[in-house]
């Protein structure tokens, strides 16, 4: 695929004198192990939020959906929030499989893994609150184009809302499968690593038989090659059909045409938050830092100011251009934003989004771990409040003054929200016990041109003889 | 180190001198009085030309009527705010004679009263244009009945002076796209470089001396294409409008916009901008070749931080450039999206005439390490990046067609209507036709194969741009004839003279760049 020689400037990805087995051991340490007493509190904390969520979520479609904080004029408000901010999270992990492999970029074999699996349990997150948000959500297999007994009734295909169904459903099977296919040579490593009969039987059935033959590898190298160029556009047309929802409609502050690519970009900037900051605990919980260096937080850190300040772009594009058209309602929805009710949640988003990746420009701070952890919160928050500002404060006053209004959040809206964070991590948390989180194969595949005891090597080689590089 | 070929500096001269000959000859012909724009439309019809949309409607008959109707209804359909169309219908409408003119002018009032309506006007000033537009209405209904044969003298009269205007810019804008299409190439090499340096990629430090080359027309590109816009400011031509006083003085929404579209401004701006940006081209290329000398990588670095520096400029930089140099013709509409938009266009252009080059040069035995992996990689920025400009474009334009804002849609529906076979044209150039012949991987290591993409895909980019310009500026009296492909021959005359005469100037290989081993031995 690639040249074997790197250039010496290139800092190492694999720190430590480690070998080919000392990576399967590492990688399979935590789930053939036993979870210690942390791991069980985090558990049970996710745990009681997940359940408590699912009690809220029970009590809304029992009662109805005027238990939530939502009225005539936002109709839309916590629960397409989060559900654009979860989506948003998943495309992280779709960006770090597929366009970073795209772009061989060999730092993504280390987080891959758990950034593909963050990105299959946060869209599961988000495709429940499509669901949990409608009115009759018992009806919602009515979304699909399925022929039936009304005489053939079918679906409209000009809604963005139909174009969600289809974008998300397709791109959870897509990551499922994308994520899935890669696991093959690391469960058939744990497989072959089992002692009792039981995880044997469970990771025999979950590697397929997967025997490692040259053909399989050629053909599984071929595979991801396809399904990352099938992914990228995907990850770019999943998130822009979220945006669509908003920039078809004819709302000021949402009806703009930079939605897409912006959507796209905030979504790569808080997914890459999201995946720092479960990454900084897992390195350190499961001792994996050989493999999750601090390199790797730098170049995502490095990843996250360039997205930052894309969506900064974006923001004073929009300022600027609401002035420029010349158009009443649009200029009055940015000033709303900057000095309305809402101005706290404009300026907190602004601030949290578009000047906290700006500090990421100083090496200290951005190769610092604690900084890096908090920042990756801040930017979570922000683009939480960019969600937010962008459907309620373009909602709560538009075209007609006697419609404005303000929105207030109950405790359900919350409820159903601390319930999706709980169900993550209960999914991440059985995820990080149970599964290969590295991809130990791929990891293999770099070690002879990035690991630092082979860097050594190159170097001590080196100083004899250059020439050898330049035949292979 | 490269020898300029004398075989390929005559065809550079004689591309130029060509190209100054057709641009000559389509400012020689361009109408200078109303009276010559008058012959050339009546001989565009009984030479029985098709080009044109409008042209196929004078067939219907009523020849003269549709005219006039286009001509008043041109304006509304370049610009987005009514009002402006509103009053010159109700100036000119009591006049007007033909009774199917005037339907149609009542049709255009009605529809956008109604809109304005709908919408329930989003400005002050449209609201006004709500009103003129219901007094034009009744206006135009009086004058139904009480008609005149001398009126259709004058309505005649403003609808060839509308059509001399077109036909004056037409040489202008013709040398306008074609002049920032060349320079935006350039540019659009230069983020590529900028990109591959921040970026660290160890596969294209072989290209970076072809890359280099390619942005040395960054200055020339830049100086011409600043006297252009000072030349639009010293009204040597119309090609924005909102620098007409005439034209602002009567609009109020150009007026709401003037703080920002006018004249010393906009100068300062873009000389602001093309500073920067051959600033950062002169340094980078500097450190470059110190770089080749060095004993250490401190030129190396600087180019790092600076390749960084100048993405942040650019981004900044680029949105605005492509507000003010283009979305500024149509200065009643307006695109969020349109600067990345634009971005996307010329950075594929730029790609690709770097892939090119590379060809040239690789076909004449000059890049010793440049293998069939970099082309590939090369071809797969081009598949890549023309599927990001289609995403570009289908987004600006289905949103739009979607929400059906009157303001906005006028933008597509012109460009629809009178510019159909480029508009959509486009597409197929830029999207159709290379994701169908880049997908394969064996094709994307052939010559041949990307030299055609790569021929496709630049045409396809002209169009682009030309249709960014064209509609705003010369309406449905386009024609890609002498002017155009004149002004496309000087500027590729002019741009292959000074690339290659940079390239000779350097050896082609970065010597002692820390990522050049690794490129050298690129496989993929």
């Amino acid at each position: 695929m690639s040249s074997h020689y790197e250039a010496p400037i290139r800092k190492p990805l694999i720190i430590g004198d480690k070998n080919y087995h000392d990576v399967t051991v590492d990688v399979a340490r935590p789930v053939e192990g036993r979870a210690n007493k942390q791991w069980w509190i985090a558990f049970a904390i996710a745990l009681a939020a997940f359940l408590w969520g699912v009690a809220c979520v029970a009590y809304t479609v029992g009662t109805g959906i005027g238990t939530w904080g939502s009225n005539k004029t936002v109709g839309w408000a916590w629960d397409i929030t989060n559900f654009v901010w979860w989506v948003g999270i998943g495309h992280a992990g779709t960006l770090i499989s597929a366009v970073l492999l795209l772009f061989r970029q060999k730092w993504r074999m280390a987080i891959n893994r758990s950034a593909e699996a963050m990105t299959i349990f946060s869209v599961i997150q988000a495709a429940m609150f499509p669901v949990f948000h409608m009115g009759r959500p018992w009806l919602a297999y009515w979304v699909m184009p399925i022929p039936n007994q009304f005489g053939s009734l079918w679906v409209n295909f000009n809604s963005p809302l139909l174009w969600d169904v289809f974008a998300i459903s397709t791109y959870l099977s897509v990551s499922l499968v994308f994520w899935w296919t890669g696991l093959l040579p690391d469960f058939a490593m744990l497989r072959d690593r089992a002692i009792t009969p039981f995880t044997k039987q469970v990771y025999g059935i979950l590697s397929f038989g997967w025997s490692g033959r040259a053909k399989d590898w050629q053909r599984f190298e071929e595979v991801s090659l396809v399904l990352a160029g099938l992914a990228t556009p995907l990850v770019l047309s999943v998130h822009t059909i979220v945006s669509f929802d908003f920039a078809t409609s004819v709302i000021p502050g949402w009806h703009t045409t930079i939605l897409p690519p912006y959507f796209v970009a905030g979504a790569i900037f808080s997914g890459f938050a999201m995946v720092n900051t479960l990454l900084i605990i897992m390195r350190k919980l499961s001792n994996l830092e050989a493999y999750i260096t601090v390199q790797h937080i730098e170049l995502m850190n490095i990843v996250i100011m360039i997205t930052g300040s894309i969506v900064g772009v974006a923001y004073i594009t929009e300022l600027f251009i609401a002035w420029y058209s010349g158009v009443e309602y649009e200029q009055y929805a940015f000033i709303n934003r900057a000095t309305g009710p809402y101005w706290w949640s404009y300026w907190l988003m602004m601030t949290c989004n578009v000047i906290s990746p700006q500090v990421m420009w100083f090496k200290k701070i951005r190769t610092s771990i604690m900084v890096s952890f908090i920042i990756s919160i801040v930017v979570n928050i922000g683009m939480w409040f960019e969600r937010f500002v962008i459907i309620v404060t373009s909602l709560h006053r538009d075209y007609l003054p006697s419609s404005w209004t303000m929105f207030q959040p109950t405790f359900v809206d919350a409820g159903f929200y601390i319930g999706t964070i709980g169900f993550f991590f209960v999914l991440f948390l059985l995820y990080s016990r149970s599964f290969p989180v590295i991809a130990q194969a791929e990891v293999k595949s770099i070690m002879k041109t990035s690991s630092e005891k082979y860097k050594k090597l190159h170097e001590a080689h080196d100083n004899h003889s250059h020439s050898e590089h330049n035949h292979h | 180190m490269y020898t300029f070929s004398s075989r390929l500096k005559t065809f550079a001269f004689i591309l130029m001198v060509l190209g100054a000959l057709g641009v000559g000859y389509s400012f020689f012909t361009a109408p200078s009085t109303v009276e010559e724009a008058e012959a050339i439309v009546a001989a565009q019809h009984h030479g029985g030309h098709g080009e044109a949309a409008h042209h196929e409607a004078a067939a219907e008959g009523h020849e003269h009527s549709t005219e006039e109707a286009h001509a008043h209804a041109e304006p509304a359909t370049d610009s987005v705010v009514v009002e402006h169309t509103e009053s010159e219908v109700a100036h000119t409408a009591p006049d007007s004679v033909s009774p199917v003119a005037i339907e149609e002018h009542q049709d255009t009032i009605a529809v956008t009263a109604e809109a304005e309506h709908d919408k329930a006007s989003p400005t002050g000033d449209a609201a006004e244009a709500g009103h003129e537009g219901h007094e034009a209405h009744s206006e135009v209904a009086a004058a139904h009945e009480g008609h005149d044969a001398h009126a259709d003298h004058d309505a005649h009269k403003e609808h060839a002076e509308h059509v001399f205007h077109q036909l004056q810019n037409k040489p202008w804008a013709a040398v306008y796209v074609a002049a920032l299409f060349f320079m935006l190439i350039s540019l659009g090499a230069l983020a590529f470089y900028g990109i591959q340096n921040a970026a660290q990629a160890g596969w294209s430090p072989v290209l970076f001396r072809v890359m280099e080359g390619i942005t040395s027309y960054l200055i020339p590109g830049c100086i011409i294409v600043f006297i252009l816009l000072v030349a639009g400011v010293l009204h040597f031509h119309h090609l924005f409008i909102w620098l007409d006083p005439a034209v602002v003085a009567e609009d109020h929404l150009i007026q709401g916009k003037s703080g920002y579209l006018n004249g010393p401004f906009f100068l300062i701006r873009a000389a602001i901008f093309m500073a920067g940006w051959i600033f950062y081209r002169q340094y980078s290329r500097k450190n470059s070749l110190l770089q080749d000398e060095a004993t250490d990588n401190s030129y190396y670095k600087k180019n790092f931080k600076a390749a960084a520096a100048f993405l942040v400029f650019f981004i900044v930089t680029e949105s605005i450039m492509s507000w003010d140099w283009i979305m500024s013709v149509d200065p009643h509409w307006y695109s969020t999206l349109f600067g990345w938009y634009v971005f996307a266009s010329f950075f594929v252009s730029g790609i690709t005439t770097i892939a090119l080059i590379t060809l040239y040069l690789k076909s004449r035995g000059y890049l010793e390490y440049v293998n069939t992996s970099h082309i590939h990689d090369l071809a797969k920025f081009m598949f890549g990046i023309s599927v990001f400009w289609t995403y570009l474009w289908f987004s600006q334009f289905m949103l739009m067609w979607y929400a059906d804002i009157p303001e906005e849609v006028v933008y597509f529906k012109m460009r629809i209507e009178n510019y159909n076979l480029p508009f959509f044209g486009m597409v197929v150039m830029n999207f159709v036709l290379p994701i169908l012949i880049l997908i394969n991987t064996d094709f994307k290591r052939l010559s041949w194969i990307v030299v055609l993409a790569g021929t496709i895909i630049l045409c396809g980019h002209y169009v682009d741009f030309y249709n960014m310009i064209m509609p705003a500026t010369v309406g449905d009296q386009w024609f890609i004839g002498a002017g155009e492909i004149g002004a496309v021959l000087f500027f590729l005359g002019l741009f292959i003279l000074v690339v290659f005469t940079t390239l000779t100037k350097q050896p082609l290989l970065a010597k002692r760049n820390p990522l050049i081993e690794e490129s050298k031995h690129f496989q993929y």
